[in-house]
């Protein structure tokens, strides 16, 4: 607790003087950054930016829970030529970047096999899409704990 | 989890409509300029989506 308040205090400092961003130490962006990626949305909480967070968990959850109904498959690191391997790989970080979400869903059994169909192929493309959204949360995240934004 | 049967045009839009609002939270400095912006996007997803599905059609014959 200490330290999240710390880290608000760090970063309502470093908006005083973007300069400082540059060199921002990993133990002050790290929690924010770590927990906009666990709980989308939670970045943004930390750093008291409420309504923002508000928005980006309601829009990262609904998505991910859209492409869960629609019975998307989710990727799993898989080798093979060039283009399979960017393909798995890439799609796997993207499925692990909506953080908790992913980790429940695979964690209650959510296994949905890689099926024809539109619906399902659309569902797959939502479930990455979560995670790629709460990236970019993750990234402003880290740009206001660094000061490069308010 | 009920299983959710959503149209091309349907699934496309709803994806269109939560990237833009994101997209529009994160880039942007002001309340105005977010919501000018998500809607901007949105309105450009819908564009290509529409130019995209009738160059698809077209190019069916």
């Amino acid at each position: 607790m200490a330290e999240n308040v710390s880290s608000v205090q760090h970063a309502s400092s470093l908006q005083r003087d973007p300069a400082a961003g540059a060199s921002a130490p990993f133990s002050k962006w790290a929690p924010a950054v770590l927990l906009a990626w666990l709980i989308p949305g939670g970045g943004h909480f930390l750093l008291k930016k409420r309504e923002r967070g508000v928005v980006i968990a309601v829009s990262v959850t609904v998505m991910f829970l859209l492409g869960l109904m629609m019975r998307g498959a989710m990727f799993h690191p898989e080798g093979g030529d060039l283009l399979t391997t960017v393909i798995y790989y890439g799609g796997f970080i993207g499925d692990l970047l909506s953080g908790v979400l992913y980790f429940i869903a695979v964690a209650l059994g959510y296994s949905q096999p890689d099926m024809a169909g539109h619906v399902h192929d659309y569902g797959t493309k939502f479930l990455v899409a979560a995670g790629l959204l709460n990236l970019l949360a993750m990234v402003d995240a880290f740009e206001i704990v660094t000061g490069k934004k308010d | 989890m009920p299983k959710m049967n959503l149209s091309h045009f349907e699934a496309s839009i709803i994806f269109a409509f939560f990237t833009s609002v994101v997209l529009g939270v994160i880039t942007k400095r002001t309340d105005r300029e977010r919501i000018r912006h998500a809607a901007q996007t949105f309105g450009y997803f819908v564009l290509a989506i529409f130019g995209l599905s009738w160059l698809m059609y077209l190019g069916h014959g």
